[in-house]
């Protein structure tokens, strides 16, 4: 599904990412971790388009296709999801109305005409159940005010609605209790398919008690420099990077 | 001829019009002598520094329009909020159009001034109230002078306006420019409460100018909703002078909507003279092309107790240009005054230029003044965020310009014209948002 090959990327003139090897098939999970400031943001970023960041070197191919050709909206309208360690605040725009606009920009880009009022609402109520979202919230303005659990709860939620076939969850364990940290993880479990991929980007094991994954990879300083099974992520949770940066002579 | 000259030479021609043996004519005639000392404001005087009227006036506007256009009602039925019941006074080249209005004196007034100007039963009011809330600068001289015809709304005391009053004031393309002066006067009893939308529609390509004056007269404890829709064509200018004097626990909220025209100037004053008074002022600009829009507003705090609240946003593209100066004097004697002032800003593109000025002006020492202004671009993260859901970047920048401008309609008290607003914008934006806010 997706084949990064020697990617590198700048932002500002700096070097972040220097040479990633990765390779995602069709339901898979695979997990990034890595300490901060090892690039793990920013291979999201750059999977999902943001401008800021420039690809200097390699490819990112999603089902065949050359990635970074397209524009966010059109990597969107392929089935690239990326789930944002900070969601934005949009004041003013409620829930429902941004999940409108949303579902039906990307059904447009298929040649789709708008999803009817009533199988939207039911999709919407169907999806927002499985998150364990209130009715209330949905009639909020996206994202403003919400707690950082509430945040991350509603960006599966928009993950849910639009089925993307490769989602990246970026740190989405941060900001989370052990209640949401159960409730995100068992949203994203029920939507794994075997015809649909989960990169799972975190700093610490404890989401991977929860959506485990099938591979393991250890990021520093912009390179993948080893990659394991699930244990290797409770070996990194007991014994921290250091014994890594000693094996890879980092 | 310079305008001001053609002006001043109408002036006798309008003379032989009307009854010269009257009260109002005594105020036209000081009006006329002010204005000819006055002329028109330059870009010297403080308050127009940032606004120049020169290519505006350079027009041979005509000052007579010569008959009563008809107007099919079909042709201009968009210009009206026809969803809702609403009185209806129409004016088609400053002439009263009979045929697209609704008036009323029922319960309460919702007529022409031409008419309150003529009758007997509505001399005290024109004698307690017209020209009254109105200073004397040049402009409103100006329309005072020729003051003739506009809105003369009056709800009694205790009277809640059954339905709202919508005042357009349509022109045609007859003459080759125009300058129409409507004068309207609003008189809003004790307890009492009235909503009002004003639009200028111009539906000609040539030029046209609006010098128009609202006074309002706001009793104790009246609510008074003032909506005004400026979304004229690009040949059109428009100075909006609106004054609202207001007496003890009073109500008063002015939204000013401006999408359109050439040159919108909008002075709009508020004075408090009364104890726990609440004035709201609140707009939403979107330009772009050439078009200029400038807020010129004043709360002037009197009496102890009141509140005010300014929220102005604006969104700028192209070269268009934007002004807000925003002043608020507190007297001595207005202790426990609360004023907020707040200006908003986005320019979309490098050419767009946004003046924006507050002036505090405080006597008293007991008091709330907050005023803060931003200008920024639309924040790319928010974009990025959007986009990456799918939302394609125009439709993504029409969103953020939503959100930005989303809270100044959340007052808004008519849902059937806060979804009109909400569509003019998407209009505006060229692009279909496809949900309502």
């Amino acid at each position: 599904m997706l084949k990064i090959k020697n990617l590198h990327a700048k932002v500002e003139g700096l070097k972040i990412l220097k040479g990633i090897d990765l390779e995602i098939n069709a339901g898979e999970v695979h997990a990034i971790m890595g300490p901060n400031g090892s690039g793990k943001s920013t291979l999201s970023s750059v999977i999902a388009g943001k401008e800021e960041y420039e690809v200097t070197r390699g490819e990112i191919i999603f089902e065949g296709e050359e990635l970074t050709e397209f524009d966010p909206e059109e990597r969107a309208h392929k089935g690239v999801f990326l789930s944002f360690q900070y969601p934005v605040e949009i004041p003013g725009v409620t829930v429902t109305n941004f999940m409108r606009t949303v579902i039906n920009a990307n059904r447009k880009a298929r040649g789709e005409k708008d999803m009817p009022a009533n199988e939207m609402l039911k999709k919407i109520r169907e999806k927002s159940e499985l998150l364990e979202i209130d009715r209330k919230f949905l009639s909020r303005s996206l994202n403003e005010g919400f707690s950082g659990g509430e945040k991350k709860r509603n960006e599966i939620f928009q993950m849910a609605m639009l089925e993307p076939k490769l989602a990246i969850l970026d740190e989405t364990d941060s900001g989370l209790d052990i209640d949401a940290l159960r409730i995100v993880a068992n949203g994203v479990n029920k939507l794994r398919r075997p015809d649909n991929a989960t990169l799972v980007i975190t700093h610490y094991q404890r989401l991977l008690d929860h959506i485990i994954p099938d591979f393991v990879h250890v990021m520093l300083d912009g390179k993948i420099v080893k990659s394991g099974g699930k244990e290797l992520a409770y070996e990194l949770e007991e014994k921290g990077y250091d014994w890594i940066k000693e094996e890879v002579g980092a | 001829m310079e305008l001001k000259d053609k002006l001043l030479s109408s002036f006798l021609a309008f003379e032989e019009n009307v009854d010269m043996h009257t009260d109002i004519h005594e105020i036209r005639s000081r009006a006329i002598k002010d204005f000819e000392e006055k002329g028109f404001p330059t870009r010297k005087q403080e308050a127009w520094k940032y606004t120049s009227l020169n290519k505006v006036l350079k027009h041979d506007y005509t000052v007579f329009p010569k008959k009563e256009d008809t107007i099919d009602y079909r042709d201009v039925e968009k210009y009206f909020i026809d969803d809702i019941d609403t009185y209806k006074i129409v004016f088609i080249d400053g002439i009263y159009a009979s045929h697209l209005s609704a008036t009323t004196h029922e319960k309460i007034d919702a007529c022409l001034m031409s008419s309150a100007l003529n009758s007997s039963k509505y001399k005290p009011i024109i004698d307690n109230y017209f020209n009254t809330v109105a200073p004397k600068e040049s402009l409103t001289s100006l329309n005072t002078a020729f003051s003739r015809e506009g809105a003369f709304i009056n709800i009694p005391k205790n009277t809640m306006a059954d339905k709202p009053i919508q005042v357009i004031n349509f022109s045609t393309g007859n003459e080759s420019a125009l300058l129409v002066q409507p004068r309207n006067l609003i008189v809003v009893g004790e307890n009492s409460h009235v909503q009002i939308i004003e639009r200028h529609q111009s539906l000609t390509d040539h030029p046209v100018l609006t010098n128009s004056v609202t006074e309002i007269y706001a009793d104790k404890r009246a609510i008074v909703d003032y909506y005004k829709i400026q979304n004229d064509n690009h040949q059109a200018s428009l100075i909006d002078n609106t004054f609202i004097e207001q007496h003890r626990e009073s109500n008063c909220s002015v939204h000013t909507f401006s999408f359109g025209g050439n040159l919108t100037r909008n002075n709009l004053n508020f004075y408090q003279k009364g104890e726990r008074i609440d004035s709201t002022l609140k707009g939403i600009t979107v330009i772009g092309g050439k078009q200029h829009v400038d807020h010129n507003t004043l709360v002037h705090h009197i009496e102890p107790n009141c509140e005010s609240h300014q929220d102005y946003k604006g969104v700028f593209g192209e070269s268009s240009t934007g002004v807000f100066n925003g002043k608020i004097i507190v007297n001595k004697e207005a202790q426990k005054t609360n004023a907020f002032q707040a200006n908003n800003n986005i320019l979309l593109d490098d050419k767009a230029t946004i003046n924006s000025k507050p002036q505090l002006e405080i006597f008293a020492d007991d008091v709330k003044c907050s005023h803060g202004c931003t200008i920024g671009q639309l924040d790319d993260d928010a974009l990025f965020y959007l986009r990456s859901r799918g939302i394609p970047l125009k439709e993504a920048r029409a969103l953020l310009m939503y959100a930005f401008a989303n809270n100044v309609l959340e007052s808004v008290k008519i849902p059937e014209l806060k979804a009109r607003i909400t569509k003019i914008i998407a209009l505006k934006l060229g692009v279909n948002v496809g949900y309502s806010l």
